[in-house]
């Protein structure tokens, strides 16, 4: 019994981070109906802005300038990693995909990989291939739960990564905006003759995708702190996953089927042999989804206005 | 057509001059070259890898250069590194022994490193004749059948028993797990290799836990909570830098506190710097340790510690053996003719009857398949981050 609580908590902490990502894709897919395939990079790039943040402001303690206490360090490390990445988000739509909005759906994603490889390379041209490592900025403390390990790290990545995505559905369905946005996922054509400003809502999609993979990078680099330029890709493709897996477009959905791939993967590695753990696991995703091709939470394009 | 009037007198002038010059000039005639091929892992997986390579063997060119050039057979040779990066991918690596051998036309080759890229570079430098040594593969299927490879470490299916051998005596285990990365070649053969060699001692079952992973997998929770639940006495990973922090800071979070044995692969001054503490009081094989070297090792770790401001890994140390091997065996052939293939395959034969080598990370004279017979080395990481000679392991 503890021995699978175990494999729950490390379950909730991986899925933490799949959510956090997919809500990424989700959102924007939502929004203008296009895979944004750099997402996963952006999630790097994110993962390193926290990194040089929080290099920065611990160096200014050593530097005798100001010594801030290891927790503003993270708390600063966060809003201003969300906030960077956020305009680095802002940027890639600006550039990459407004000027394709009218484009063939395919031109878009093809631009998404462009800007996602892009992004590598550029890390690999800048900071060399070398491997980074990200400050502690909270000491592990282990606790005994009933037999289970359970470190601070963990806990707050989860406890975190759930409020935000609590705050993010409550300001798609409260505020003005998430009813823009909500508007712009049933018909792209009427809500500007509402008054609606799309390419606002547009860069105001990217900038909360991109601040949520941010927060998903700099817990990424407390819990796993290895960082290297391709960290993104494979990460970034499984939370796509998560994505579609959770019905392309609901929010909701994605959060929920990120925790999903996350205890799948954990407890196929458990019953079965390691080795075929992704084998089974994204197997049975493809067995979902053969049998609700929408995902768990999407509806049809029928049910929409727009095909 | 005045112009010429100027332009031909000028010509003929500037010619005279630059004839007169270079006719005067007290420089010796340029020397023949001979061209060697460094396909290393600059980038991807493990760039220190690569990094570690080129610099001992640029160290070695430099006394080359010293030396005036390398003398074969009473004639000097300027030597020529071409160095290709091989990003650590299988396919890169094929593809710059190819553009090493058909285009850069070298004589030899050495590296790549890892085995999962020297493997298939050495397919391609059996293939087309071209004499490679690999200095840290350690994979047997890198020079298996295949004459023209050979390498300058030792092998998997011996680490792995030295592994199994040293844990049985230091400690008295019997119940072993092992955590590795099942899509690349060095980890999976050596977890192969230690766990057949530790059911031999131990009777079947004794692995009790043989966890895998893929490359480039940043969670190991699921695997090492059923490795703690096993009730293993102690974890091998035969992993390189970019897991084992991660392994080691997630085990211990779940609290897994017995001890953790590599292999050397973890010989980098990367895995310290990245997994700090945590790696404190491990044990690893290896092929050389650098603290407590004497003689030759000892001069080639101050040379490089000077000129790079840090201590040479094993790379280095196996880099630097490769390429006096190289050198060995061209000097062993006493004439360079010129035609490439003839030179390949009197440097590759001059390669293979080499005796007795006296390496710095050990006496060397290689078997039939290109493997050099030598002592193995179990390293203890202190408790200020060296790498200190722990004990030998001979071959049987």
């Amino acid at each position: 019994m503890t021995y699978l609580l175990q494999h729950v908590v490390n379950a909730l902490q991986w899925g933490s981070f799949y959510a956090l990502i997919a809500l990424g894709y989700s959102m924007v897919y939502s929004v203008l109906m296009l895979f944004n395939f750099a997402h996963g990079d952006i999630f790097m790039v994110g993962a390193y802005i926290g990194l040089f943040v929080s290099t920065g402001l611990l160096l200014l303690g050593t530097a005798g300038a100001v010594t801030l206490p290891n927790w503003l360090v993270l708390v600063l490390t966060i809003i201003l990693g969300m906030a960077l990445t956020a305009v680095v988000g802002m940027l890639v739509e600006r550039v990459g995909y407004r000027p394709l909005r009218k484009a063939p759906r395919a031109s878009a994603a093809l631009t998404g990989l462009m800007i996602g490889i892009t992004f590598q390379t550029l890390n690999l041209a800048l900071l060399g291939a070398k491997r980074r490592s990200f400050p502690a900025l909270i000491e592990t403390a282990t606790y005994q739960v009933a037999g289970v390990s359970i470190t601070n790290t963990k806990i707050m990545i989860v406890v975190i990564s759930l409020l935000l995505m609590l705050a993010l559905d409550q300001f798609v369905r409260r505020t003005k905006w998430g009813m823009a946005m909500r508007a712009m996922a049933v018909d792209i054509f009427v809500v500007p003759l509402m008054g609606v400003p799309i390419n606002t809502m547009a860069a105001l999609t990217f900038a909360l995708g991109s601040a949520l993979a941010a927060v998903a990078g700099i817990f990424f680099g407390q819990a796993y702190p290895v960082l290297e330029p391709y960290m993104g890709a494979l990460l970034g493709w499984k939370a796509f996953v998560a994505a579609i897996l959770g019905g392309r477009g609901s929010v909701l959905g994605a959060a929920l089927a990120g925790f999903m791939l996350g205890f799948i993967e954990i407890f196929v590695a458990v019953v079965f042999p390691s080795t075929l753990r992704d084998l089974i696991a994204y197997s049975a995703i493809l067995l979902i989804l053969t049998f609700r091709p929408y995902g768990l939470f999407g509806e049809p394009y029928s049910a929409r206005l727009r095909l | 057509m005045r112009m010429y009037r100027v332009l031909v007198p000028l010509l003929v002038l500037s010619l005279a001059v630059a004839l007169g010059l270079s006719g005067c000039a007290p420089t010796e005639e340029a020397l023949p070259i001979i061209k060697i091929g460094l396909n290393v892992e600059l980038t991807g997986d493990i760039p220190k890898v690569g990094e570690s390579c080129k610099r001992a063997a640029e160290m070695w060119l430099e006394d080359i250069e010293a030396a005036g050039g390398l003398e074969v057979g009473g004639k000097k040779y300027e030597v020529e590194l071409v160095i290709e990066d091989n990003e650590s991918k299988p396919e890169s690596a094929a593809a710059a022994a190819t553009k090493l051998i058909t285009q850069d036309e070298v004589l030899a080759i050495v590296g790549p490193n890892a085995s999962k890229v020297a493997i298939p570079a050495g397919e391609v430098c059996n293939n087309l004749e071209c004499p490679m040594i690999s200095p840290w593969s350690t994979n047997p299927r890198t020079t298996k059948d295949r004459p023209w490879v050979f390498r300058a470490c030792f092998l998997d299916d011996f680490q792995g028993p030295v592994v199994a051998r040293f844990v049985t005596e230091e400690f008295g285990f019997t119940k072993a797990a092992v955590l590795y990365d099942v899509a690349s070649d060095y980890p999976k053969g050596l977890a192969e290799f230690f766990k057949q060699a530790w059911e031999e001692i131990h009777g079947p079952g004794s692995v009790v836990a043989f966890e895998s992973f893929v490359t480039k997998d940043r969670d190991f929770s699921a695997q090492l909570t059923k490795i703690i639940a096993s009730g293993a006495e102690f974890l091998f990973l035969p992993q390189y830098y970019d897991e084992v922090p991660l392994i080691l800071k997630q085990a211990q979070e779940l609290g897994f506190d017995k001890p953790v044995v590599g292999s050397d692969s973890w010989g980098s001054a990367e895995l310290v710097k990245l997994a700090g503490p945590l790696c404190h009081g491990c044990f690893f094989s290896t092929h050389y340790a650098a603290a407590g070297a004497k003689g030759a090792t000892k001069e080639f770790i101050d040379r490089y510690k000077e000129k790079y401001g840090e201590v040479p890994d094993d790379v280095a140390a196996l880099t630097w053996d490769s390429v006096r091997i190289v050198e060995a065996a061209i000097k062993a052939v006493g004439e360079i003719t010129g035609d490439l293939a003839t030179d390949r395959k009197a440097v590759r034969d001059a390669m293979a009857a080499i005796k007795d080598f006296q390496g710095i990370t050990g006496r060397m004279t290689f078997t039939e398949e290109g493997d050099p017979i030598k002592a193995a080395v179990i390293v203890r990481i202190n408790e200020a981050g060296e790498f200190e000679f722990y004990k030998f392991v001979s071959p049987e």
